[in-house]
């Protein structure tokens, strides 16, 4: 393979370490939000569970930020593609994500319990709609989305807002959502004693038996789907547009990759140990290893997709032969090369100091430190 | 084809969620780095006082901070959403920077900004002061990236187009990030930020002085305010100088408006101090003329000179006719790769190429385009003139109107009598809004300067768009405009809130009324659900 293809691969890769990382990091503490109102009934527990991520929020959502810019680096085809066509759906997942900074900050800021009650909805909001809506997307992946391209790439999206609501993309949705919660409620155990802990591991087993479920029913639905075929296109590492490939529709086609290599069904096989294996962990109140489980589920689920689509990121339903690929939407060799050597210098410079940063704050968040403390959410 | 009406909404849009962007970007640029030298200060002396400042000022920074990490949010992806055409365009050499942003500096800041305001007491003193560092750090970095990412495309350079991937491609990385453009730009905006991080805390701290509260502690905020203040003003003014001199060169239809420059004039040319600039009759009503500062000004010589829009009008007109030819044999090699007349033929009028795209909006078939076609699409190069060169007008002025008071008020604190002068420290409160004002004038220059490129003489802003219908756009617009309004009133409240409460710790009675109110509403709520 050229070169530029090798590079192709590792920003593909790279792509999906981004995801996980959104998907653990973000994740989690939208999950937070969604059981909030769940696991903390008096406003003092609330303030606990908040105070648990308190530090950790913002740093974290920078992974959702990342995964914005990365696209645009690496992908700039599939980052202007979908998230146009994704329109209105894309605007739903901002409007609620902005939510959140001010939900955090402003929360606690006045003693009035109506106002409070409201921003403790705007976290529900914002935690539960944007993880269905990363579920919901890549559930389109696999039934493709109605697009095509003019002449100079100029792209069009052909579908309505109520396509991207198939019931496949809710189930997914809901999955995302399942294991979003099950973080959440993992990490509310990690820092948190007595009634609350108690709800979160109540709500770490609901979820992870939940998920298990969707993601066993998911796998069964696209079995029955059709999916998508390069029969033939310039290939990997060559610089070409979505306009020179021949695609095909075959049923069961998004296993193909795993029947031509065995190995990688070790991918389901890890989302489902882990979340099997999380639930186990939460009730035995091992919150910590439930934790890692929890994120390895994830990369197991995401690897799982990411592996049946490729080397397709963007399939289009309308005009199949101008689905993205890998080959066809990612960015020059030169874009791509430096932002390999980026991304090998500060990723793991950000996993330091991250790192630095949960050990600093690590142990149990107590109510009565929370009341005291003038700088806690 | 581009419906207009929607690349208008996309345009107001952008603008709208940007310029709203810029309010909480400036004081956090600023303050953070007030921030970091109280604290500072603190270390280094162990003075309580400045302990209590950083904490002080630092609940006000998190109130703007929350808002500004929300408004970029929508930033960070808008560019997918509204401008595809653009971003598959140049995605290649525009995304590296915003995810280098992502990787280099919104970590530093986001991280590190937990830690500086839950880690008060579990980190040692120097270790709190290095977070606050990293903070401050880590918000100009992103200044810089971003600042990169726009001065690309003010003037793009370091990329060509390829004609066999259909976009522009990276040439030179080192050339995107070290343009004159990038580093001037940069440096300009970034201390127009210590400007408004100055006067807010000087305005808020004389408001203070002026009702004798918190005294001590306003004092020292005003003088520190000031010192910080009184250099970046300077430095801001310098700086846009500089940035008008590197902009003239490589944007001179930005610079013509800037000036009201409808006719070309010979050295030394007069500034125009005060004009009425009239789209409709391409000149200047009731203009007040300073002779021979525009020769000064601009080019820093007596006999400099830059075209007016007449003698620009004329040379879009002939790269019109010379990108006509580039499109034509884009439009070939989309259908035939590899064709080696039209490769050829591209490559001879490839510099006219985004001219070619202007008259596409008039006539689709560019072939066919008439003679009055091409001159609607020359004339279309002329932006805005009058708010461009009113905006450009009362940044200046208020950059002046800070520098003078700066000046003033560090002469008051170094004499140590600014609460004698009222009339000052009222003042003082009345220029809070002053740099927030001169920053959004700003960027309307640098952004409505550029029009009707997105790209400048690369790629129109009526491309650039989505191709969404009007009923989603309106719908986007109406959200975001609604939205904003409520969080702006959230947030000037809780500003106004916390400044009227001022340093001192909230009353713990307070706290505990309101977590027996929240028992009493909430509690039970959801009983029932548990076990
Ligand atoms: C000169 C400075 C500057 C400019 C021109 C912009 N920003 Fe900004 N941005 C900042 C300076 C900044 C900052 C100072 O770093 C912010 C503001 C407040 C804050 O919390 O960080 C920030 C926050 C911020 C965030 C949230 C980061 C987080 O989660 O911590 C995003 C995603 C963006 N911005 C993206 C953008 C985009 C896509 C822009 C271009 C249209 C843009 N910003 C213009
Ligand atoms: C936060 C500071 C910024 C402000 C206040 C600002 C302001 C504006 C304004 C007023 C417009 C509308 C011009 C018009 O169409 O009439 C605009 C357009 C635009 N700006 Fe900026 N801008 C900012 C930063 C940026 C940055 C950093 C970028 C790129 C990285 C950028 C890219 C664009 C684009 C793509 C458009 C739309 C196309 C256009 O209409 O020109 N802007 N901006
Ligand atoms: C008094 C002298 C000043 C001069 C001569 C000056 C000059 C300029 C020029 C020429 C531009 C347009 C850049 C372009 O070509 O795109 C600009 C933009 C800008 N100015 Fe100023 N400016 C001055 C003061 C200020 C002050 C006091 C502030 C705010 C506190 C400010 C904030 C900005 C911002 C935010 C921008 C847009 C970003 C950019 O293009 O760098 N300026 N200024």
């Amino acid at each position: 393979m050229e070169i530029y293809g090798v590079f192709q691969v590792i920003w593909w890769l790279l792509l999906g370490v981004l995801l996980v990382g959104l998907a653990v990091m973000v994740g989690m503490d939208m999950g937070v939000g969604t059981i909030l109102r769940y696991v903390g009934r008096t406003d003092l527990e609330r303030r606990v569970a908040l105070n648990i991520i308190g530090p950790h929020w913002e740093g974290n959502q920078v992974w959702f930020v990342l995964g914005g810019g990365a696209v645009f680096a690496a992908f700039p085809l599939i980052y202007a593609t979908a998230f146009s066509g994704f329109y209105v759906v894309m605007l739903l997942l901002l409007w609620s994500m902005i939510l959140r900074p001010l939900g955090f900050e402003y929360r606690s800021k006045l003693p009035s319990a109506g106002w409070r009650s409201m921003w403790d909805w705007a976290l529900f909001v914002s935690g539960l709609l944007p993880m269905v809506v990363f579920g919901a997307a890549f559930g389109n992946l696999f039934k493709g989305v109605p697009f095509h391209f003019s002449w100079n790439l100029t792209s069009t999206y052909t579908g309505s807002f109520l396509f991207l609501l198939n019931p496949f993309a809710i189930l997914c949705g809901l999955l995302s959502l399942s294991l979003s919660a099950f973080m959440g409620s993992v990490t509310v155990m990690n820092g948190a004693e007595g009634a609350i802990y108690e709800r979160g591991r109540t709500m770490a087993r609901v979820s992870s038996a939940l998920a298990i479920v969707l993601f066993a029913v998911g796998g069964f639905w696209v079995h029955g789907m059709q999916g998508y075929v390069l029969t033939s296109g310039p290939g990997a590492g060559v610089p070409q547009t979505p306009m020179q490939q021949v695609v095909t529709l075959t049923d069961g086609a998004w296993f193909a990759n795993f029947h031509a290599h065995g190995l990688l069904w070790l991918l389901p096989a890890l989302g489902f140990a882990g979340m099997l294996l999380g639930l186990l962990a939460a009730g035995a109140r091992r919150s910590h290893l439930a934790w890692w489980l929890g994120a390895l589920a994830w990369l197991g689920v995401i690897g799982t997709a990411g592996v049946a689509l490729f080397p397709f990121l963007l399939p289009s339903s309308s005009v199949p032969a101008q689905s993205l690929t890998v080959w066809n939407s990612s960015s020059s060799q030169l874009t791509l090369t430096w932002m390999v050597g980026f991304a090998v210098v500060f990723v793991p410079l950000i996993l330091w100091y991250t790192s630095w940063a949960f050990y600093v704050m690590r142990g149990k968040v107590s109510a009565e430190h929370v009341a005291a403390d003038e700088h806690s959410y | 084809m581009h419906d207009i009406t929607v690349v208008d909404l996309s345009r107001w849009q952008f603008a709208t969620t940007a310029l709203y962007h810029f309010l909480f970007v400036p004081l956090t640029l600023g303050l953070s780095f007030l921030l970091a030298a109280m604290e500072t200060v603190y270390v280094t002396t162990g003075k309580q006082i400045y302990r209590d400042m950083a904490q002080f000022w630092g609940k006000l920074f998190l109130i703007n901070f929350a808002l500004g990490v929300a408004t970029g949010l929508t930033m960070e992806f808008e560019f997918g959403t509204n401008w595809s055409f653009y971003s598959s365009f140049v995605g290649d050499i525009f995304g590296a920077p915003l995810a280098i942003e992502g990787l280099m500096a919104f970590f530093l800041e986001a991280t590190f900004i937990g830690m500086m305001v839950f880690g008060w007491e579990r980190l040692k003193r120097g270790q709190h002061l290095a977070v606050t560092y990293m903070v401050a750090l880590g918000s100009n970095l992103s200044a810089l990236w971003i600042l990169v990412a726009n001065s690309f495309m003010q003037t793009p350079e370091g990329a060509s187009f390829n004609p066999v991937t259909m976009r522009m491609e990276l040439g030179s990385l080192s050339q995107l990030i070290f343009s004159h453009d990038a580093q001037a730009k940069f440096v300009h905006t970034s201390i127009a930020g210590y400007v408004t991080g100055a006067i807010f805390v000087a305005g808020v701290s004389a408001w203070y002085l002026l009702r004798n509260r918190h005294v001590e502690l306003a004092r020292r905020s005003f003088r520190m305010a000031v010192l910080f203040g009184v250099l970046s003003t300077a430095g801001v003014i310098t700086l846009g100088d500089a940035l008008g001199f590197v902009g003239g060169q490589a944007q001179p239809t930005k610079l013509a408006a800037m000036e009201g420059l409808w006719k070309s004039e010979s050295a030394p040319m007069p500034f125009n101090l005060v004009a009425f600039p009239s789209q409709k009759d391409q000149a200047n009503h009731g203009q007040v003329q300073v002779p021979y500062a525009l020769s000064l000004l601009v080019t820093h010589s007596m006999d400099g000179t830059v075209p007016g829009f007449d003698k620009l009008e004329q040379q879009a007109v002939e790269r019109i006719r010379g990108g006509i030819p580039a499109v034509e044999a884009l439009q070939t090699l989309s259908s035939k790769p590899g064709d080696v007349d039209a490769l050829a033929q591209f490559r001879a009028h490839e510099k006219d190429l985004g001219f070619g795209f202007l008259v596409q909006r008039y006539s689709q078939d560019v072939s066919k385009a008439t003679d009055a076609e091409i001159s609607t699409a020359a004339r279309d190069t002329i932006p805005q003139v009058a708010p461009i060169f009113w905006s450009f007008r009362v940044m200046v002025a208020m950059g002046l109107a800070m520098l003078a008071f700066f000046v003033l008020a560090v002469i008051f604190s170094l004499r140590n009598d600014v609460v004698r002068h009222r009339w000052f420290l009222k003042i003082a409160v009345w220029m809070i809004p002053v740099p927030f004002l001169a920053c959004e004038m700003g960027w309307l220059v640098a952004e409505l300067g550029r029009q009707p490129w997105t790209v400048y003489e690369l790629l129109p802003t009526w491309m650039s768009a989505s191709t969404h219908s009007v009923g989603y756009m309106i719908f986007s617009l109406v959200g975001f405009v609604g939205l904003y309004t409520v969080f702006i009133i959230a947030e000037m409240y809780l500003m106004l809130r916390a400044i009227r409460t001022g340093p001192e710790r909230p009353d713990d009675g307070d706290r505990d009324s309101d977590s027996l109110l929240n028992d009493s509403v909430n509690g039970g709520r959801l009983a029932g659900a548990e076990g």
